[in-house]
């Protein structure tokens, strides 16, 4: 390899191939359905509902990638998505607690749930595939337990907000219209801050050393995500606003990016994941770090229990039913390594997107709920022969 | 007599090294041969490619067998024609029981169906052969470590074998496991089969074997005939030792401080899954500022446990002990303690134990001090890689980006990444296991400056070495270490190889 290979475009998509090929994949994949769906897959209101229908995935993808990166899997998130919504109903509706209060002790709850499995894996070596089918056997069984087999609801509506909300419009005063103005503001602020912030992360590094993403690459990266998030905010702008769930999604993106990019505790992470032993003799805290992971997916899949249960206004004993596939799944198509140590959380949010755009627009046009189960699965082995593929090429 | 086997003029190359240069060697029908040679001198490459673990074509040279020129494939062909060859690292299944392990992949069944009878009668039969008095459906992890060698004997005897190798067999066994192995041997002798022995315990080969071949760097240096009796242990070391060493190791003036630096007083540490084998026993070391001492020994002498159960309790249970610094007692029992004590450990293993390799020179330098490059738990970019450039600079790892990928780097500058990353933890003392393994000579010599340089700067080394020449090149003062016990110390001045391997052997 020399300099000018280096900064070369090409060799810079060859060697980051995986990274954009997903969303290069995502893209293709919104067109396909969009062409297929006579336009159906684009509008507003469709658009915001893919949103809704896919958070919770998003949310505990976020969590998940840690656990996967550290190498382990949780497979009892979908579980708890149920016994924590049921937990959150029972609190609300059978008890009348303020839903003030019920959100963040349901949270504690989860994060409790997921420490109590992280113990077992951490510090007695269990390995997590088992505990955590325990868990997800345990907690499937408390979710019908505590409901006592039927469903409970409805949630008021301050709970519901946090689901199938959307940010008011504060400038409504000034300008009349269907059009969300603030909104769009959010959307325009937002697409303009991120190449500024980009700007300046490469000026840091090049006082250190040469940057080694190409700058025409940059550019074209950031115009294309800047056009996406405007035309995005655009269309959710003349239905009804941003959810409330997307700016809560986007906060949590951008807290576990950050964790995972720039943070000791991120970096310890992979290092964990990618040699455990090394990671270990080099003063690491494994144990700790690996209870961590676990802790972070309980509150996270908490999170996603409460929203799930808030946009369905009932806590019902079937929630959360194998969601912790369609999660796992997200995480592997977002380019994660089975041996842990690789990934990116930004990785697992488009995995996670991608499996959402299929599930919408098969369902727009109308395959059965069979079909669509085997085109999954057949995205996902997809996906990850195609890292295998590249990898052995390298 | 006749000769069953000849290797002639094996020379077999990897990457960067010669590991055999023109080997010979002759074995008579019906003797017991012993191959004789320091870790690392090609006795192990040697049978591997004689099994044909290095198929024919990957080296140069003609194996003779049996009466004409053989290219075995692989294992199984060579197996076929009755070489079985016994690893040192035993490969039996520990859950699985005596007779299933004797016949794996070679089972006594019909149309996939095993014939589980005639499988236990045919191990009590193998059984009686060697010895050992168990019952064929016992599981093998459930049986000592010299019975588990008894039953890799029986599997050998079990597809009729002609010429059987035994590597270090006696390596892991109690001195009367052994002569019970050894007086095997010599009745397999009487029955007719041919054996290989390699060992180092030449009291062992002085017993047993009728010709002894010694090899040395990849080279066959002599064929010494042992069956008139005249042959004794010094004749041996000699030849297994005898080389220059001149100017293979950079000059220096030793400034060594007066004070101990690091003193390690009664350490022990048992194996962590046998409680009754004290791996480190009763040792006490010490190290001052400015020197460089080494630890001498075979390999499973107990060195890289001392080192590991030192750094961290990363090795063994029971661990008892002393650790102090300039004469303070420190808290090692956890690896951040120990780094925080001023110690650092490198690896004997590097890929497995000291790199991450998917990732980064950069992230692996600041990995052991994160601290160094962040603020608040945020990591400065900037700062980790004018840290990583730095010491790319320094001690000259050859790469042009430190944004690459360890796994893409050869096994020396892959040695800098991981020196470098201790030298980032500026620790008072380095522990640095087989610092040389496996990388070529120029790059040997750019390690041991770096580890002058160490020393000059005032730390403590301590280097674990199975390579004798590089601890009398490099130390001041050498431990000599053997079944866990520190047999004794030698000054750079009187130490030689023979006096270090003297001082193993007694025992």
């Amino acid at each position: 390899m020399t300099d000018t290979d280096n900064k070369s475009i090409g060799y810079y998509l060859r060697t980051h191939i995986r990274e954009y090929g997903m969303v290069v994949a995502l893209v293709a994949i919104l067109a396909f359905f969009q062409v297929l769906t006579d336009g159906i897959m684009l509008k507003p209101v469709n658009l915001t509902n893919l949103f809704l229908q896919n958070s919770y995935i998003i949310i505990m993808a976020v969590g998940m990638l840690l656990v996967i990166v550290g190498g382990h899997i949780d497979l009892s998130v979908g579980s708890v998505v149920g016994f924590v919504g049921a937990l959150a109903a029972v609190m609300i509706v059978n008890w009348d607690l303020p839903t003030a209060f019920v959100i963040p002790a349901c949270l504690v709850v989860g994060a409790i749930i997921g420490a109590a499995q992280g113990y077992w894996v951490a510090y007695w070596r269990i390995p997590s595939f088992i505990v955590t089918l325990a868990g997800m056997l345990v907690f499937k069984g408390l979710t019908l337990a505590l409901l006592g087999g039927a469903s409970v609801g409805p949630f008021p509506s301050e709970f519901q907000a946090m689901s199938s909300g959307f940010l008011p419009d504060i400038f409504d005063r000034f300008i009349e219209g269907r059009f969300n103005v603030f909104s769009m503001t959010i959307g325009v602020v937002l697409a303009a801050l991120l190449p500024i912030l980009g700007l300046r992360a490469r000026a840091k590094q090049a006082k250190f050393a040469a940057v080694d993403e190409p700058m025409a690459f940059f550019i074209v990266k950031h115009a294309v995500a800047g056009l996406a998030i405007l035309f995005v905010t655009y269309l959710l702008s003349t239905y009804r606003g941003l959810p409330n769930i997307l700016i809560i999604m986007a906060l949590l993106i951008a807290i576990f990016t950050f964790i995972t990019n720039s943070t000791t505790l991120g970096r310890r992470i992979y290092a964990l994941g990618g040699n455990e032993k090394a990671a270990k003799l080099s003063g690491i805290n494994t144990k700790r770090l690996t209870f961590f992971t676990f802790a972070n997916m309980g509150m996270l899949a908490a999170l996603a229990g409460l929203v799930f249960a808030a946009r369905l206004n009932t806590a019902t004993p079937k929630a959360g039913l194998a969601f912790e596939l369609d999660v796992i799944a997200a995480v592997f198509i977002g380019g994660a390594s089975m041996s842990g140590g690789v990934g990116k959380v930004i990785g697992a949010v488009v995995g996670a997107l991608i499996m959402g755009v299929m599930n919408n627009g098969m369902s727009i046009i109308g395959v059965g709920i069979d079909w669509q189960q085997v085109i999954k699965g057949l995205v996902l082995l997809a996906a990850v022969i195609f890292d295998v593929y590249n990898k052995n090429k390298a | 007599m006749d000769t069953i086997l000849e290797m002639k003029n094996i020379t077999k190359t990897f990457p960067g090294v010669k590991a055999l240069d023109d080997v010979s060697i002759k074995v008579e029908r019906g003797e017991i041969h012993a191959l004789c040679g320091e870790n690392g001198a090609g006795k192990s490459t040697l049978m591997k490619v004689l099994s044909g673990v290095y198929p024919h074509g990957t080296y140069e040279g003609d194996i003779l067998y049996d009466g004409g020129v053989q290219a075995f494939k692989d294992i199984r062909d060579s197996e076929e024609r009755g070489i079985i060859i016994i690893h040192q690292e035993l490969a039996l299944v520990p859950l699985l029981s005596i007779a299933e392990n004797i016949f794996l992949g070679n089972e006594i069944a019909e149309n996939g169906v095993v014939n589980w009878p005639a499988t236990f009668a045919r191990t009590g039969e193998l059984l009686a052969k060697v010895g050992l008095k168990e019952n064929p459906a016992t599981l093998v992890t459930n049986i000592g470590v010299g019975k588990q060698q008894l039953v890799e004997i029986a599997k050998a005897l079990s597809k009729k074998v002609k010429l059987l190798i035994l590597d270090e067999p006696t390596a892991s066994l109690q001195e009367n496991d052994s002569q019970k192995l050894l007086d095997l041997l010599l009745e397999f002798k009487a029955q007719g089969i041919t054996s290989i022995l390699i060992s180092h315990k030449l009291n062992e080969i002085n017993r047993v074997a009728d010709r002894i071949t010694i090899i040395r760097d990849g080279k066959s240096i002599s064929t010494l005939d042992a069956r008139a009796g005249t042959i004794t242990e010094d004749d041996i070391v000699k030849d297994m030792v005898g080389r220059d060493m001149a100017h293979r190791y950079p000059e220096r003036t030793p400034n060594i401080s007066t004070e101990k630096l690091m003193e390690v007083r009664n350490w022990s540490a048992t194996h962590p899954l046998h409680p009754e084998r004290k791996v480190v026993d009763n040792v006490s070391i010490d190290v001052a500022a400015g020197e460089v001492v080494g630890i001498a020994g075979l390999m499973g002498a107990g060195r890289t446990e001392l080192a590991m159960s030192i750094f961290g309790k990363s090795y063994g249970t029971d661990i008892s002990g002393e650790v102090l610094i300039k004469g303070k007692p420190v808290d090692v029992s956890t690896v951040e303690k120990a780094i925080a004590s001023g110690l650092a450990y490198v690896t004997e293993d590097r890929k497995e134990m000291g790199l991450i390799l998917d990732e980064s020179i950069t992230t692996n330098i600041t990995l052991a001090n994160l601290g160094g490059v962040s603020e608040r738990g945020v990591l400065n970019d900037g700062a980790e890689r004018s840290v990583a450039e730095d010491y790319r600079k320094k001690i000259n790892i050859r790469t042009p980006n430190v944004g690459q990928k360890v796994v893409n780097l050869s096994g020396g500058n892959q040695q800098k990444v991981v020196l470098s990353k201790w030298l980032f933890a500026a620790p008072e003392v380095l522990i640095l296991d087989e610092p040389t393994r496996g990388i070529d000579v120029g790059a040997k010599y750019e390690i041991y400056t770096i580890i002058n340089q160490l020393a000059a700067d005032g730390k403590g080394v301590i280097m674990i070495s199975s390579e004798m020449p590089e601890l009398l090149g490099m130390c001041d003062r050498i431990y000599v270490m053997n079944e866990g016990e520190i047999k004794g110390q030698l000054a750079a001045k009187d130490a030689s190889q023979e006096a270090i391997m003297r001082m193993i052997l007694k025992a």
